[in-house]
C-alpha cells in the first residue's frame, strides 16, 4: 500500500513538474502566441483609450468579449464587422440610452473622442484571431 | 472548542452569512432583469448587480475560509492564536474594505474584469489585509506544538491564494494578456489552490467527525491535492482556447482539464469512505451531512458539469453562454459554499456550547438549500442549451434568443426562492446559537471525538 511519505512525494513532485511546464508554456504564449494572434503593435492610441474605457465602465458586466463577461447582452468580439462603425456609434450615443427590444443598456455620456476610441478598439478586436471563435452558426454554414 | 482564541472565527462566519444574503438579493435582481423586469435599472444597472453578486460571492467564501482557519489552526497547532486583538483588527479592516468596494460598485467605481471588479487602489488594501491574516495564521502554526499535514495544506492553500491574486492587479494594455492573467487568479484559485483549502478543511472535519486515524486521512489528502495540481495547473488551458492564446492550448487544456474531475471524485470517495470506516458516534449529524454534501455536490457541479463543456469542440459553442452560468452556480455552491456551511455547522455548537446538532430547522434548511440549487442549475442548463441552439446553431441574433429563453428565468426564480428559504433557515439557526462563550471551553478538545484505527 501507498505510504504517507510516497503520497507526499507524489504531491510535491507532480506539482513542481506541472508548475514548471505551465510557466514555460505561459512564457511562450505571452511572447509568441498571443502577440501573433492579437497584434498589439496595431493598437492605435485611440484603440488603447477604447480598451481603457471598456475596462473602466465594466462593459463586461453585461456583454462578453472573446466569450468572457456576463450574458445579459451580445458578444462583441466581431461587432465591428457584424454591425459596422455607424451602428456602434448610434448605440453609444442614443440620447435615451440604447434599448434593443426593450432591454436597457446603461446611458453613457461619451464624448465624440471616446466614441471614436471605442470604435477603434472594436476594430482592433475584430482583427484578432481566436482559434475560430466566435463560430459561424452551424445551420448558416455552407453544407 | 479547546482554545479561547478560536472564538474569533465567529466574526468571520457571521460576516459570511450576511454577505451571502446580500449576494442572493443581487442574484434576484439579475434574474428578474433577464426576464424583462428591470425596474431597478436606473439605480442598479445589470453591470453593477453582476459585479456585486460575483464579488460578494468571493468575499463571503473568503470570509468563511478565514473563519475556518482561525478555528482550525489553533486546534491543530495546539496553542492559542498569537494575537486576538490583531485578528479582530484584521476582521474589521476586511469588512470595511468590503463595504467600500460594494458601495463603489454602485457609483460606477469598478473595473471590467469578471470576479476581480474591485478597483486597484482597493486591491492594495485587500492585499495588505490578507498579509496580516496570513502572518497571524503562520505564526500560530510555527509556534504551535504540532504542525500537522492538515494544517499545512490549509495554510499553504491560503498563502498561494494570496500570491496568485498579485498578477491580477496589473493593468495590461492588450486585453488578451489581461485575460491571460485574470485566469491565473480565477482558475488557479477555484481549480487549484482553493482545493487545498477545501482538502484541508474536509480533512479536519473528517478527522473530528468520523474519528478515523489521522495518518490515513492525511495520506489521502496528499493524493487528492496531488491530483488537483497534476490536472488543474495545465487545465488552465481550457480558458485559453478562444481568448487569443496559441492553438496548443486546445490539446493541452482539453486533456488536462478533462482530468480535473478526478480530484473531485477523489474528494467524494475520500469523504464517503472515511464516513463508512468511522465510528459514526459523533452527535453532530448536520455537520456530517454538510461535509458529505460538499464532497458529492462538488463532484457534480465542478467535476461533471465542468467536464460537460471543457472539451474544445464543445466549448467553441458553449463558451460565454448561460451554460457557463449553470456550471458556475453548482460548482461554487457545491465545492465552496457548502464547505463553509460544513465548518460553520461543526464549529457553532463547539463555540457556543449549545448542542443544536440535529434539529428540524437545520435539516429542512439542508434539504431546501440543496434541492433549490439543483433546480437553479437545471433552469440555467435549459436556458443555456437553448441559447446555444438558437444563437450558435440556428443563427438567431442575441436579443432574439434572449426573448425566447425568458421563461427559464421564471423557473430560475422559483428554484432560487426554494434555495433562499434554505439559506434563511440556516442563518436563523446560526443566530439561535447565540454568541461564543468561554463556558464552552473543553480542555480535552471535542469530547465526542473518539479515534478509531
Ligand atoms: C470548484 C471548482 C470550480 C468552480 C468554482 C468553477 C467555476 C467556474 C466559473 C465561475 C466559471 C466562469 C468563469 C468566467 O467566465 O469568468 C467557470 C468556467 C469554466 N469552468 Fe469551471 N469551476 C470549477 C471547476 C471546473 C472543472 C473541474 C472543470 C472541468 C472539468 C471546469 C470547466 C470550466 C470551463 C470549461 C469553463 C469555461 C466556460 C466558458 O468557456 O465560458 N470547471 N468555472
Ligand atoms: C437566489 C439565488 C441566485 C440567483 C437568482 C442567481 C442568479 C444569477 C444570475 C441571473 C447571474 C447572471 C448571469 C449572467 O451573466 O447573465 C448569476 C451569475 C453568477 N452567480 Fe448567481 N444567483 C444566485 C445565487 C448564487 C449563489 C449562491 C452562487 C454561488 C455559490 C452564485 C454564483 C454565481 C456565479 C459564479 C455567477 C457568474 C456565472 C458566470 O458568469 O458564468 N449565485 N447569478
Ligand atoms: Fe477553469
Amino acid at each position: 500500500m501507498l505510504s504517507k511519505k510516497q503520497a507526499k512525494t507524489f504531491f510535491l513532485g507532480g506539482t513542481l513538474l506541472f508548475f514548471l511546464i505551465f510557466i514555460a508554456l505561459s512564457v511562450d504564449s505571452l511572447s509568441n502566441g498571443i502577440p501573433e494572434n492579437t497584434h498589439p503593435e496595431k493598437m492605435s492610441e485611440q484603440a488603447k483609450l477604447g480598451r481603457y474605457l471598456w475596462d473602466k465602465n465594466n462593459c463586461m458586466g453585461c456583454h462578453t468579449l472573446m466569450g468572457e463577461g456576463a450574458y445579459y447582452a451580445p458578444e462583441l468580439t466581431r461587432v465591428y464587422s457584424r454591425k459596422g462603425p455607424d451602428y456602434i456609434r448610434a448605440v453609444l450615443t442614443a440620447p435615451e440610452g440604447w434599448q434593443p427590444r426593450g432591454r436597457k443598456m446603461v446611458k453613457y455620456d461619451f464624448t465624440d473622442e471616446e466614441v471614436d476610441a471605442l470604435i477603434a478598439f472594436f476594430q482592433w478586436m475584430n482583427d484578432t484571431y481566436l482559434n475560430g471563435f466566435p463560430p459561424e452558426p452551424m445551420m448558416a454554414q455552407p453544407q | 472548542m479547546k482554545y479561547r482564541s478560536q472564538k474569533v472565527a465567529y466574526y468571520f462566519f457571521a460576516l459570511s452569512m450576511l454577505l451571502l444574503i446580500l449576494q442572493i438579493t443581487y442574484g434576484f435582481i439579475m434574474a428578474f432583469a433577464h426576464m424583462g423586469f428591470d425596474g431597478l435599472h436606473e439605480w442598479i444597472p445589470f453591470n453593477t448587480a453582476t459585479a456585486t453578486h460575483k464579488n460578494l460571492l468571493v468575499v463571503w467564501i473568503l470570509s468563511g475560509f478565514m473563519g475556518a482557519a482561525y478555528y482550525i489552526i489553533p486546534d491543530e497547532a495546539e496553542r492559542e492564536l498569537v494575537s486576538v486583538p490583531l485578528a479582530k483588527l484584521q476582521f474589521w479592516s476586511f469588512a470595511i474594505v468590503g463595504v467600500i468596494a460594494v458601495a463603489g460598485f454602485h457609483m460606477g467605481w469598478f473595473e471590467g474584469r469578471k470576479f476581480l471588479e474591485i478597483p486597484r487602489p482597493l486591491d492594495y488594501l485587500v492585499a495588505l489585509n490578507v498579509v496580516g491574516f496570513l502572518l497571524l495564521i503562520l505564526f500560530t502554526l510555527l509556534k504551535g506544538k504540532k504542525k500537522t499535514t492538515t494544517a499545512w495544506v490549509l495554510t499553504m492553500g491560503l498563502v498561494f491564494a494570496a500570491l496568485l491574486y498579485l498578477p491580477g492587479m496589473i493593468y495590461f494594455e492588450n486585453i488578451a494578456v489581461d485575460s491571460f492573467f485574470r485566469w491565473w487568479v480565477v482558475h488557479l484559485w477555484v481549480e487549484g489552490v482553493w482545493e487545498l483549502i477545501m482538502g484541508g478543511i474536509l480533512s479536519y472535519l473528517l478527522i473530528r467527525l468520523t474519528g478515523v486515524d489521522r495518518e490515513v486521512i492525511e495520506k489521502w489528502l496528499y493524493v487528492i491535492v496531488g491530483l488537483t495540481f497534476l490536472s488543474g495547473i495545465l487545465g488552465t488551458g481550457h480558458h485559453y482556447y478562444y481568448t487569443g492564446g496559441p492553438d496548443y492550448w486546445l490539446m493541452i487544456g482539453g486533456i488536462f482539464s478533462a482530468l480535473e474531475p478526478l480530484a473531485f471524485l477523489g474528494m467524494t470517495a475520500f469523504a464517503v469512505q472515511m464516513y463508512r470506516k468511522g465510528n459514526k458516534k459523533h452527535p453532530n449529524k448536520l455537520a456530517l451531512f454538510w461535509t458529505l454534501n460538499t464532497a458529492i455536490l462538488s463532484f457534480l457541479g465542478a467535476g461533471l458539469l465542468g467536464l460537460a463543456h471543457t472539451l474544445p469542440q464543445v466549448n467553441l459553442y458553449t463558451h460565454g453562454t448561460l451554460v457557463t452560468a449553470m456550471h458556475g452556480h453548482l460548482a461554487f455552491w457545491g465545492a465552496y459554499g457548502s464547505l463553509v456551511f460544513s465548518i460553520i455547522s461543526y464549529a457553532m455548537p463547539q463555540m457556543t456550547g449549545r448542542k443544536i446538532f440535529d434539529n428540524k430547522i437545520g435539516n429542512f434548511a439542508f434539504w431546501t438549500a440543496n434541492i433549490g440549487i439543483l433546480g437553479m442549475t437545471t433552469a440555467f442548463a435549459a436556458a443555456g442549451v437553448s441559447q446555444v441552439s438558437l444563437e450558435r446553431i440556428a443563427g438567431y441574433e442575441y436579443m432574439e434568443a434572449a426573448k425566447v429563453i425568458e421563461p427559464h428565468f421564471f423557473v430560475l426564480i422559483i428554484a432560487a426562492t426554494v434555495f433562499t428559504t434554505g439559506i434563511l433557515l440556516f442563518v436563523w439557526n446560526f443566530i439561535k446559537f447565540g454568541v461564543p462563550s468561554d463556558d464552552a471551553l473543553q480542555p480535552e478538545g471535542d469530547v465526542a471525538f473518539q479515534p478509531v484505527s
